[in-house]
């Protein structure tokens, strides 16, 4: 399985064909584990790494740093959900450190987001204070470098 | 005017350069060709070693260390040897650390290779061999293996090659190019045939560490074969540690203490910080090194099912991390085959026969690639097979 979900983490493209054979067995059992993996919760979807600035260099991601006051019962799940159900909101994550959740925004522009945290992310009860990063640029994601065609050190060929 | 041709001693000249370099020079005039021709791990030598290299460097660890090798990564190197082949070798005496595998099988050969002996080298097999044999005077004998063996040496065909002035036997397993392995029971038979003779064997057993399935066998683990090989082994395969020049050789000292004299006078030590940064290698990063092997397993498989369905007929590796699938099929000769397929396709792999006669008809495809580059590799392969069947 663990072999079988590394796989698919550097390039879910793979046929269960190439699948099956890299990892020794066949495409029916193979169909089976990610239908499992997937009714699991523990795949929860496919997507492709998109180089943005190729695509639309007008778009623009922000982190925000979030400070919330922690809820009696629920902690910070109750908010964290709150944010995460945004359409906005492409990631939030729960942070050890300086600050409590971390939430990745995109918008068209710079409005778009600074509105989003004035209107939306700031009224929420419990948010005690933002802080908005916005990406400059990306150089790699998900294990790809963006920015520049990787490039082997090595020779062309060699004993 | 100075006459060149007196200079240069005859067995330099009769040299031939390597069937690898002439192709390599073509694809290198090309632009925009994939290789699957590398015979160098794509991974990253693990961090721990490289961290280790640079704290030493900070700390101004850069003189020469002991002839045969730093005390600790002799140690660490009898230690593996235990651990790997159960083998018990004197730090102190039967081991030296060389630059690379390939100083190894320089100086051995020329400790015990003279004038007229005749040593016996498995093939296909790495290009180094039979050059360094003849400059010191032997006479290289292939024994060439077969692809209906599994690309085994056989006790029959060593036995063929044998007469009363072979000194050695070179023993490549697992083997570059074919990918191939001696079990535990070939080897038996090897020893068998060699065991009431004067022959050394010189086991280089640089993939020792990249085997998919049983684990690595050393000739030296068979009955009455201590005493009788030199075992040659290194960090660039096993810890992707190519350019770091790093090897080590072990063997019973009443043959070592002469191969050291050779080290000791031509190469004075191995690199310093290469020495320290194996003691990381071996003492902490042996689980790094079993991740790798994972990866290429699975490349393996894809590759050797890749060929397969290309109609390319791939022998199954169970080392290394070469394929060796044969292009008879096609009716080239492998250089045809490689000059065609880089010309027309841009990919480059390496013909069969640079490792020795026996190797033409096959040609030799590292999978030290991501998944990603085997796959447009294969594709443009078919693509090239294609055409070839339809002209």
């Amino acid at each position: 399985m663990d072999a079988l979900i590394n796989l698919l983490k550097t390039n879910a493209r793979l046929t269960n064909a190439e699948l099956a054979v890299m990892l020794d067995t066949d495409e029916k059992t193979i169909a089976t584990c990610i239908e499992t993996l997937e009714e699991k919760g523990i795949i929860k979807g496919y997507t492709a790494i998109v180089n943005d600035e190729l695509v639309d260099d007008e778009n623009v991601t922000a982190l925000i740093e979030v400070k919330v006051t922690p809820q009696s019962q629920s902690g910070f799940d109750a908010i964290a959900r709150t944010i995460a159900s945004y359409e906005e909101v492409e990631a939030c994550t729960l942070m050890s450190g300086t600050y409590d959740l971390c939430v990745t925004v995109s918008g068209k522009n710079l409005r778009d987001i600074s509105l989003f945290v004035a209107q939306r992310l700031a009224g929420i009860e419990g948010v005690l204070s933002t802080a908005t990063n916005f990406v400059l640029k990306r150089y790699k994601d998900n294990n790809i470098v963006i920015i520049d065609e990787e490039t082997d050190e090595r020779g062309l060929i060699s004993p | 005017m100075i006459d060149y041709d007196k200079v240069i001693v005859n067995a330099a000249k009769e040299m031939k350069p390597s069937g690898i370099r002439k192709f390599f020079d073509i694809a290198q005039k090309l632009e925009g060709v994939i290789s699957l021709g590398v015979g160098e791990p794509d991974f990253q030598t693990p961090w721990k070693i490289r961290q280790t290299a640079i704290k030493t460097l900070e700390k101004g660890k850069t003189t020469y260390t002991g002839n045969r090798g730093l005390s600790e990564l002799l140690e660490e190197i009898s230690e593996y040897f235990e651990d790997t082949i159960g083998i018990e070798y004197d730090a102190e005496k039967e081991i030296i650390v060389t630059v690379g595998g390939s100083e190894a099988i320089d100086i051995s050969i020329r400790a015990m290779v003279e004038p007229g002996d005749e040593v016996l080298i498995v093939e296909p097999s790495f290009v180094c061999y039979a050059p360094m044999v003849s400059l010191a005077g032997g006479v290289p004998v292939p024994i060439a293996t077969k692809v209906e063996n599994k690309f085994r040496l056989t006790a029959e065909e060593l036995k063929e090659k044998i007469t009363d002035k072979t000194k050695l036997l070179i023993l490549p397993f697992p083997n570059n190019p074919t990918g191939a392995v001696m079990r535990k029971k070939d080897l038996d038979a090897i020893a068998d045939v060699l065991k009431d003779t004067n022959i050394v064997v010189l086991s280089d057993e640089i993939y020792s560490e990249l085997t998919y399935g049983e684990k690595h066998c050393s000739i030296a683990q068979c009955e009455g074969m201590r005493e009788r090989t030199i075992v040659i082994n290194g960090f660039s395969k096993s810890f992707a540690m190519t350019g770091w020049r790093l090897g080590f050789l072990a063997g019973p000292k009443e043959i070592v203490q002469h191969i050291f004299k050779i080290h000791q006078y031509a190469i004075m030590c191995s690199p310093t910080t290469s020495q320290y940064a194996a003691i990381a290698g071996l003492k902490y990063c042996r689980s790094d090194v079993k991740k790798m092997v994972d990866e290429y397993n699975m490349r393996r498989r894809f590759v050797v099912d890749g060929f397969n369905k290309l109609g390319l007929e791939c022998f199954s590796p169970e080392g290394a991390f070469y394929v060796f699938p044969s292009i008879k099929s096609t009716g080239l000769s492998s250089k045809d085959f490689c000059e065609q397929l880089v010309y027309s396709k841009k990919v480059a792999v390496v013909p069969g026969d640079a490792f020795g006669e026996s190797g033409e008809g096959f040609i030799r495809v590292s999978y030290a690639y991501s998944v990603n580059h085997l796959k447009e590799a294969l594709k443009r392969i078919g693509e090239f097979l294609d055409e070839f069947h339809n002209k």
